[in-house]
């Protein structure tokens, strides 16, 4: 089994008819993942890659006649934060946000109104979630991984390619990868990810991948060494980083001392987590558990 | 991106935060004539986006029309931590009993906004925090309800503030949270907030940082950022859609992916080197913003290699190569470049790399260790 996503999914693409959003949809259809609908308000009734998947005008009618359950957002940013409330509203249980730059309050108020909710939001700012072969949710790219028991975990996006590509070079393959987003408010945190891949079959080892900013790496680690049977290999990302700098992502910086690598690295290592130099380092570290 | 103290202090004074008298000066006359109109003796204020203005000699108290001419001129044109200040802030001085510290900011632990106070203002709050936690006091604002009059009333209890002055407080308080929330702030401070002899609070300083990614809603904040704090690459990057930032090393690295591109710093550091900025050309990036990138890195004059690392998902690698390829016709350099490029169409990119003769490294491990080689051995 993978986590968060199988060949039970039935995806909704928000952004269908952009341009992302049609590239990204027809990789994923080609990759295998079930698209069952698109949402552009304006432009239901439409028939959109080659005709064969229908356009609604809202979540709500997409789900209804096509029974879709869970949905990737490729809206613009000042769209997107009302795109994942509609999902959410239409009862959509997982939700994956693509998009970068959503203001980090409006993201405040849309993890505080879903909490109580019984959905998962992955990201924003996330590149998805892949589980190969025959699923992904999002725009990892699929002949860079190959089934296998390790999970991955990380908030970055070309960073988890290089990773996942690493360990297909030296013929290890990936139950599930999942990039939790590189936003200062994500709506699922390593915690959440770990725990599933705790409980996940297939998984026998799992990757974290973090960096620069926030304390999230420093409570996964105490989650690790509470809770986690499986072996955890680390990495993170940001050790040449000044502070108070925003290194790209809205999340990756140091502020008032909080944040660094060297702390989150600590973290890790006091976890009992083998943590690498760099990314070709974590198939070398697998191979010697 | 942030603001002015006479920006905060405009945007303070909507929100009913008592605020000095005062006006911006860009001339020794004009801060004679706001010193005239203010009628005692004013504080100059240096309007420069950097932190410890005071001690660099960016805040003078004078007392006549003349003196403030006078200083003025001085301040005026010279610099602070290198940058040249254009603009004062001529205010009132304030007799000050007591300085208190106010600020907010997102807490991305609690997924909430932080609010501090601190009885003891006026100096690096988080120095306080660190030598003596005790004396700050906390408060979390649920991001749905808003601030409650209780919150601030029991951060007013807590700092021991006088009970006459809590009402005063409260407002304030209230006041600076719809300013944080009107402006989509991450950040917002007052230090100091000040008791004055006369028993009255008054915000002395103000300070505010706006959500980058929500500028769209603020389109007349945007129109009057101030770029002279920021390194002109770096602006020339934003141009581009490029996120770049100057380090101190000497190895330029062009990577796609913010993430990819600090493992790339990362691994050089790892290798002995020391990279010479951070640059993420984002996804999908066209040939004409790679020769953009190179060409911010190459006019670092400490820059004595560029490792390229590209892992090609929307972008494509033969598109960076024609890149490579074209800035490198235009500008005649003999700094070595290292490239590694992996991914959609990276067979084509070699080709192209191959033609113009440029060096190639498979993994990422590999192409560090020959930058920093590089590095070493390059002689100008």
């Amino acid at each position: 089994m993978s986590i968060l996503v199988n060949t039970e999914t039935r995806l909704l693409v928000q952004g269908i008819t952009g341009h992302e959003g049609g590239f990204h949809s027809v990789q994923m259809l080609k990759y295998g993942t079930n698209i069952v609908a698109g949402v552009t308000p304006g432009k239901g009734g439409e028939w959109v890659l080659n005709g064969k998947i229908p356009v609604f005008d809202s979540v709500q009618t997409a789900a209804e006649f096509t029974g879709a359950n869970a949905s990737i957002i490729f809206v613009p940013a000042r769209f997107a934060g009302d795109a994942i409330l509609e999902a959410a509203d239409a009862g959509i249980k997982l939700i994956v946000c693509i998009t970068e730059g959503i203001p980090v309050k409006e993201m405040l108020q849309i993890k505080r109104a879903i909490s109580h909710k019984d959905i998962r939001l992955i990201g924003p700012n996330s590149p998805g979630i892949i589980s190969p072969p025959f699923t992904k949710v999002g725009i990892i790219p699929g002949n860079i991984t190959k089934p296998g028991n390790v999970g991955v975990v990380s908030r970055s996006g070309t960073l988890t390619y290089e990773v996942v590509y690493a360990l297909k070079q030296a013929d290890i393959g990936t139950s599930t990868c999942v990039g939790i987003g590189g936003d200062p408010i994500v709506g699922t945190d390593f915690i959440d990810i770990l725990s599933h891949f705790e409980g996940d079959s297939q998984t026998d080892v799992v990757v974290m991948i973090g960096e620069i900013g926030g304390l999230e790496e420093e409570k996964a680690a105490v989650y690790v060494a509470n809770h986690m049977t499986k072996p955890v290999i680390g990495f993170i990302a940001g050790l040449a980083a000044p502070p108070n700098k925003r290194m790209g992502h809205a999340g990756a910086i140091i502020e008032g001392g909080v944040g660094t690598a060297e702390s989150k690295i600590n973290a890790l290592k006091n976890a009992g987590i083998q943590v690498a130099h760099y990314p070709e380092e974590i198939p070398e570290l697998i191979k010697k558990l | 991106m942030r603001l002015h103290e006479y920006q905060s202090k405009e945007i303070f004074a909507n929100h009913q935060i008592p605020v000095p008298r005062g006006r911006l000066a860009s001339s020794p006359e004009d801060a004679k004539l706001i010193a005239e109109e203010l009628n005692r003796p004013v504080v100059l204020k240096a309007q420069v986006l950097v932190g410890g203005r005071g001690k660099a000699g960016g805040i003078r108290l004078v007392k006549s029309p003349g003196e403030a001419s006078d200083e003025a001129s001085k301040i005026l044109g010279s610099k602070i931590k290198e940058i040249p200040v254009r603009r004062l802030l001529v205010e009132e001085a304030v007799n000050i009993q007591q300085e208190i510290y106010i600020g907010m900011t997102i807490d991305r632990d609690s997924g909430s906004t932080l609010l501090i106070a601190s009885g003891e203002g006026g100096v690096d709050v988080e120095e306080v925090a660190r030598t003596s936690p005790e004396k700050i006091a906390r408060v979390y604002v649920d991001p749905l309800l808003g601030l409650k009059d209780y919150q601030a009333r029991n951060l007013a209890a807590e700092i021991e503030l006088p009970r006459p002055l809590w009402r005063s407080f409260i407002s304030i308080t209230k006041g600076l949270y719809q300013s944080y929330q009107e402006l989509d702030a991450t950040l917002a401070e007052i230090n100091p907030l000040v008791i004055t002899a006369d028993g009255r609070l008054i915000a002395l300083d103000g300070k505010m940082i706006i959500d980058d990614n929500a500028l769209f809603r603020h389109p007349d904040l945007v129109e009057k950022r101030d770029f002279s704090a920021e390194a002109p690459e770096e602006i020339e990057a934003q141009k581009f859609c490029l996120e770049y930032i100057k380090l101190s090393g000497d190895i330029g690295c062009l990577v796609n992916g913010a993430g990819l591109a600090m493992a790339t710093m990362d691994i050089i550091q790892h290798n002995g080197g020391q990279p010479a900025n951070f640059l993420d050309i984002g996804g999908g990036a066209s040939a004409e913003k790679v020769a953009a990138a190179l060409r911010i890195i190459l006019q670092d004059p400490q820059v004595k290699t560029v490792l390229v690392n590209i892992f090609g998902g929307i972008t494509r690698c033969d598109e960076v190569a024609i890149g490579i390829k074209k800035i490198l016709d235009q500008i005649k350099t003999d700094i070595p470049f290292i490239i590694r490029l992996v991914g959609t169409n990276e067979k084509e990119g070699r080709e192209i790399l191959a033609s113009a003769n440029l060096e190639t490294a498979d993994t990422l491990q590999e192409a560090a260790g020959k930058a920093v080689q590089k590095s070493l051995e390059y002689a100008p």
